[in-house]
């Protein structure tokens, strides 16, 4: 019975009720949050500093950081099933590779070498 | 093993589970994120390709308001941080808070639309319309589609506190508030790609 009932709780917890079960604490949240309006501040400091040949890789390596951390604390995926990260992500990359197919077809990288 | 799913009463509510386990509806979303990738990665490199033809009209760096538009990117970054605080409340079964999260989502997003609206209307009297230049038609095209997106997510939020007031959520509410969530990062993330490659990088 007491098996039965382990079980029972065990397909609850695995059939799609990890949500209720993973994830950071509020105060975790908000530290992400401050993380990301920190480099959010770096970003916007480009505009009005100077960063010389860093400024193009320091605007991508930001944008990049903030996207992968929101995908990954506040969307769960870190804490997700994989295959939600295996979906969102093919979807990204096959985006990347297509529009970077369209942008070389016009010469784009060309133009701004 | 079918029956064993159909025969968890809470299933049915919420579209049952696939073979994998997981979530349907959960599935669903995220492959409609992964598809969006692509609609917004046309869009994003569409106006790449057009920022710098500017026939007439405006060039980008003379109408773009920085400190303005970093104000706005900065709002709609803290409308995630409510986002995930309401759907952390409604795993919590915390209606109260999630309630609370929800209606300040929605506010911080609408914030954000007036702003993209109040801008919209600065560049068309500085002479920036949508047929003025490939740059501004791109530009319009790319922020709009952005902009009715968060519009959405915000009547999606504004329902969903309506829907949860009359007790009309159908299956797990957890589960509604964080496909909701979902949707409403999504569109945070595909801002912060906007506003480093459209406003930051100049042409």
């Amino acid at each position: 019975m007491s098996t039965a009932t382990e079980h029972s709780e065990q397909t609850e917890h695995t059939d799609g009720h990890e949500a209720e079960h993973h994830g950071l604490s509020d105060k975790q949240y908000i530290y992400i949050a401050l993380i990301l309006a920190a480099l959010t501040a770096i970003e916007v400091s480009t505009y009005y500093v100077d960063f010389g040949p860093f400024f193009m890789p320091t605007l991508f390596i930001l944008m990049i950081v903030k996207f992968v951390t929101v995908v990954s604390y506040f969307m769960h995926l870190k804490f997700d099933n994989k295959l939600f990260t295996y979906l969102f992500y093919s979807g990204l990359l096959l985006a990347i590779a297509v529009y970077c197919g369209f942008l070389a077809t016009f010469k784009f990288f060309l133009q701004k070498g | 093993m079918a029956e064993t799913a159909i025969s968890h009463g809470h299933d049915v509510g919420h579209g049952a589970h696939s073979s994998t386990g997981l979530s349907n509806n959960k599935l669903g979303m995220w492959m409609f994120l992964g598809s969006e990738c692509l609609l917004f990665g046309g869009l994003i490199s569409t106006y790449m390709l057009y920022k710098g033809r500017v026939n007439a009209g405006p060039q980008p760096d003379q109408i773009f308001d920085i400190p303005f538009t970093s104000v706005s990117s900065f709002i709609l970054l803290m409308s995630s941080l409510t986002m995930v605080l309401a759907v952390s409340a409604a795993q919590r079964k915390d209606e109260r808070n999630m309630n609370l999260w929800l209606v300040i989502t929605a506010l911080l997003g609408a914030t954000f639309v007036g702003g993209q609206v109040y801008e919209f209307t600065a560049f068309y009297r500085e002479g920036l319309g949508f047929t003025t230049s490939l740059f501004g038609s791109s530009f319009y095209t790319l922020t709009g589609f952005h902009g009715v997106h968060v519009s959405v997510g915000i009547i999606m939020l504004m329902a969903l506190v309506g829907m949860n007031r009359n007790k009309r959520i159908p299956g797990d509410r957890a589960e509604v508030v964080e496909l909701v969530g979902l949707y409403w990062h999504f569109v945070d993330i595909v801002w912060i790609i906007i506003f480093t490659l459209v406003y930051l990088i100049p042409s």
